[in-house]
């Protein structure tokens, strides 16, 4: 091979990265004796930070240029270095605030490291696919990691049967995917998402191909919105965020979830833009459904991890608003606002989730698990910043301002108002009023409720600080949202 | 820098509070409180009375790619709201001084964030920073009920937190819609000059009244306002009524009124229906109550039913009557929460039929409270009658009939306060406990005397606080009279 083609693979080089320290950490585990795991720890999150720097250096180089790889199967831009950056952070944070809990439970093995840096390579690769071969391979890559993390804790049968269901259902949902990128295949003779786009514009224009293609498209968006979890493909989202132990809920409620919307992104706007009015109908009703059914059932929950499960469905839910009123009667004039609606929905949400799911692991104990509703009570009395935290999360996800998740509701409500969708709008808003309820209550037990057990909360320095950020990015987007709204749509453009 | 400083230093004194500790948290709030009101003075010292435009703007682009701006300005309209508010936070420092024994300084810092606030929101001239401020003082407000309130605060605090959140999410819809047809525009007045057809603005007109009605609040979406004045803590009823009501009557003139204009002469006979059934009705619900907090509260829904009814006859009398109202109704009920939290501090109860005789054991109480009492049921030469007289000569002039309901006003109002005045202050004493009263101390008499001074003032002279408006008004009356279809 010679220079110059290793100069051509440059922007592919973080996942190179990963993959090399993936392994490196890996091997490494095997002659660390259990009782100084931390240097995995240590070596693992220098992998994540080089991948960063690298990711960084390639963006800075590349804006907005995009570049096509190893024979049009990859595909490095904006969005993509966006979006894998968003999931170093996501990861970065789960292992900083999984260490002490895994430790406390004898779970802090290397298998979770690797898994956990396997699973970030599917969903770099996810996001980078210019091929529906690549988008496959990132997704079983990564939800195969996720899978074997579920049943991290082999003795719990909860976790088992999480990780059995999940499997089952999503080998099932792969299986949609596939069929469906099959039938696209057979219509348009193509797998290059470029080419898929250009023929897909090409055939729809007639009516026998484009029923052909419909066909495709409904197991697409099928296998799609199983992924992303929404109604009426959520099922498996209550039991395996309840199920599976805290720190692997936390790592699937951020970095797969913008993975997921990555592959959105990849399979509906940039291969089939062709059928955008097809698709966008079927959003419309998926992300109806999923407003309603995660908001009202997650004000049953007494359990924090089953509450946030539902509220994760209905979160996706929003995040479609964005998606599905990019283009008007074939206008897509509206599009890049559209887009980059929903992707700032679906960052912010990922850190609105790392900082639930981070609290939940900072309230936990050797010998507890803090998961239910009533665990939460009186925390203002334990201690008021963590209440505090807890408060700027718990209101950010119900769309208050000046928290950061009031303007991702505001940017892709507005979307669908501009979209002409203003039932749409209506429905959403009156939905994230139900939503309040049970997020209101979190607060309510923190400040209003006396405290079960009244020892203070002890400060763990690095945990403690890394939360604290997470919280007040909430705060401080939502005060001075300008910047990342503008990086979002600057990627939405490059596309 | 005036309007920022208004708005910053209170939330800035709030934080260090926080900050701060439980021991000097008092200090730095009334330090903060009383620096904030200072900050304010210059805006009515420095209003030029002349101009109907916006004074003191300051404008700097916020969000880029909404065309969002952290854009300031008070007209006639919203600069004595400003004032009001800045100096109602002073008292209810000094009110839960010594009243408040927990988690002092998570109390006062939630007064003081929320009092910054409610300034944004009386000086944004950008929807998408009214919005903010608007929602924002939920969170405060939530806290203090749910805290501090009474045994009843969690309904309170979450239904008042739930109804207003509903109003407020129906007018966003609105606000974006108009963004939209705006051509990409958050700016009030880009929005006061913008052409609608009738029907959108019919659309519109409903979707920010939800919004502005429940604030009010108007009859009959008003069903949280006696439970959430009932269960907050006297400091938390006392912002909610003299302040937190009027951000909804402050929404009708800045946005209903100017923007959908068409839509609002049509529909006004719906407006005037409810403030009547609001002052006649609610009127006689209040005759019944014998919980002395939820008669007042009751009490404050019937006179916003004033203010939304000068509003809507269209004429310079009614507007600025309703103006009045709204900040007499600011010191009267502000004043008259105060003396039940002075008599719920001592006695622990609420309920009328506790009392009576106060006043063999606090005459100087007594003597006060007499005085908000004859106010609150519009006695002239007190602030109250002011604004209720305006508003009822100019119905006058729009038809006789709602001139009389209005009018009935009078009747039930006198007969609601002077009716449990006498049980409560007068008669002999049933209850030992009222025998062992002690009268007010120097810090009570301080709070009230100065309430009892302002509403005085504003009785016998309302003209300072009258002419800061005419200009703004006569302006918003010709604008709303010019057809925008």
């Amino acid at each position: 091979m010679s220079p110059l083609v290793l100069v051509d693979h440059i922007p592919a080089l973080p996942e190179v990265l990963l993959l090399v320290g993936a392994c490196a950490v890996m091997i490494a585990d095997l002659y660390v004796k259990s009782e100084r795991r931390g240097l995995t720890f240590t070596l693992a999150q220098a992998v994540l930070a080089a991948c960063a720097l690298v990711t960084l250096l390639v963006l800075a180089l590349s804006h907005p240029q995009k570049y096509y790889l190893f024979n049009g199967l990859f595909v490095a831009d904006t969005l993509s270095h966006l979006l894998k950056l968003a999931c170093y952070v996501a990861v970065w944070a789960a292992l900083v605030y999984s260490r002490a809990y895994l430790a406390d439970r004898g779970l802090l093995r290397g298998e979770f490291i690797s898994l956990l840096l396997f699973s970030l390579l599917g969903m770099m690769v996810m996001v980078s696919a210019a091929s529906f071969l690549t988008v496959y391979l990132g997704l079983e890559l990564m939800s195969l990691c996720l899978y074997a993390m579920v049943a991290l804790n082999r003795d719990s049968a909860v976790s088992t049967e999480a990780a059995m269901k999940y499997f089952v259902l999503g080998a099932l949902a792969s299986g949609l995917l596939l069929y469906g990128m099959s039938m696209i295949y057979g219509a348009t003779g193509n797998l290059d998402i470029r080419q898929v786009a250009d023929a897909v514009s090409r055939l729809a224009e007639s009516d026998a191909e484009r029923r052909f293609l419909v066909f495709g498209l409904v197991f697409l968006v099928s296998g799609l919105a199983f992924k992303i979890g929404v109604v009426p493909f959520h099922m498996w989202i209550p039991d395996v965020y309840h199920g599976a132990p805290t720190p692997v809920t936390l790592v699937i409620s951020a970095g797969p979830k913008l993975a997921a919307f990555g592959m959105a992104i990849r399979l509906l706007v940039n291969a089939l833009p062709g059928l955008a009015a097809d698709w966008q109908q079927m959003l419309v009703v998926l992300s109806v459904a999923s407003m309603a059914l995660g908001n009202i059932a997650a004000i049953a929950q007494t359990n924090l991890k089953r509450m946030l499960a539902y509220s994760a469905i209905a979160h996706m839910g929003f995040m479609l608003l964005g998606l599905l009123s990019g283009i008007v009667e074939g206008n897509g004039r509206n599009a890049a606002d559209a887009y980059s609606a929903a992707l700032f929905y679906a960052l912010i949400y990922a850190l609105m989730s790392l900082g639930a799911f981070g609290v939940l692991l900072y309230l936990s104990r050797a010998g507890f698990d803090c998961e239910n509703l009533d665990d939460m009570r009186g925390l203002n009395r334990r201690s008021p910043w963590t209440a505090f935290l807890m408060l700027l999360i718990m209101f950010s996800l119900t769309g208050i301002p000046p928290t950061a998740g009031f303007y991702a509701k505001l940017v892709v409500i507005s979307a669908t108002v501009s979209a002409g969708y203003i039932w749409l709008a209506v429905a959403a808003v009156l939905f994230s009023l139900v939503g309040a309820f049970y997020y209101l209550r979190v607060v309510k037990l923190m400040y209003f409720d006396d405290p079960v057990e009244s020892s203070p909360l002890e400060w763990r320095p690095g945990f403690g600080a890394l939360l604290s950020v997470n919280g007040l990015l909430l705060l401080a987007w939502g005060i001075l949202p300008s910047g990342l709204l503008n990086v979002c749509l600057e990627a939405i453009q490059a596309l | 820098m005036l309007l920022s400083l208004a708005i910053w230093v209170p939330i800035a004194a709030g934080v260090l509070a926080l900050a701060g500790g439980e021991r000097n948290a008092r200090w730095i709030s009334l330090v903060g409180a009383i620096l904030g009101f200072l900050v304010a003075i210059p805006l009515y010292v420095g209003f030029d009375l002349q101009s109907a435009g916006f004074q003191f703007e300051e404008k700097a682009l916020w969000i880029e790619r909404f065309a969002v701006h952290y854009h300031l300005g008070v007209d006639g309209i919203s600069l004595l709201f400003v004032l009001l508010n800045s100096f109602i936070t002073i008292l209810v420092v000094i009110a839960g001084w010594s009243v408040i024994e927990t988690r002092v300084a998570q109390y006062h810092a939630s007064f003081l964030v929320m009092s910054g606030l409610l300034n944004g929101v009386f000086s944004a001239l950008d929807a998408v920073l009214f919005y903010v401020f608007f929602e924002a003082t939920l969170v405060p407000m939530f806290i203090i009920i749910g805290i501090w309130g009474g045994p009843n605060r969690v309904y309170a605090a979450v239904k008042f937190f739930l109804y207003t959140l509903f109003g407020s999410l129906l007018m966003l819809v609105a606000f974006l819609y108009l963004y939209d047809k705006s051509g990409g525009s958050f700016a009030i007045l880009d929005w006061h000059r913008l052409p609608l057809p009738l029907g959108v603005q019919v659309a519109l007109f409903f979707g920010l009244l939800l919004g502005f009605a429940v604030k009010v609040p108007m009859w009959p979406v008003h069903t949280w306002l006696p439970d959430a004045h009932t269960e907050a803590p006297t400091g938390g009823s006392v912002v909610l009524a003299a302040i937190l009501l009027k951000l909804g009557a402050y929404g009708f003139v800045r946005f209903t009124l100017p923007i959908v204009p068409d839509a609002s002469r049509e529909l006004a006979w719906l407006m005037i229906a409810l403030s009547l059934v609001a002052i006649a009705y609610i009127g006689l619900v209040t005759l019944v109550q014998t919980d002395m907090k939820r008669l007042i509260a009751y009490s404050s829904v019937s006179h916003m039913g004033f203010v939304t009814l000068g509003f809507f006859i269209f004429n310079a009398y009614g507007v600025e009557g309703g103006l009045v109202q709204m900040i007499s109704h600011g010191f009267v009920s502000a004043a008259l929460f105060l003396c039940i939290g002075v008599m719920y501090d001592r006695m622990h109860s609420r309920a009328i039929g506790d009392y009576g005789g106060v006043v063999n054991t606090m005459p100087r109480f007594a003597s006060l409270m007499m005085l908000f009492a004859m106010a609150n049921a519009g006695l002239p030469a007190t602030s109250g009658f002011v604004g209720e007289f305006m508003v009822i000569m100019g119905a006058m002039q729009t038809s006789f009939w709602v001139a009389l309901v209005a009018a009935t006003t009078l009747v039930w109002g006198a007969a609601y306060t002077l009716w449990m005045y006498k049980r409560v202050i007068f008669g002999a004493v049933a209850n030992p406990k009222v025998a062992a009263l002690k009268d007010l101390d120097a810090r009570e008499t301080l709070v009230l005397g100065v309430l009892a001074f302002a509403v005085l003032f504003m009785g016998v002279y309302p003209l300072p606080f009258t002419e800061v408006m005419h200009a703004s008004v006569n302006e918003l009356l010709r604008h709303v009279a010019l057809p925008k279809t």
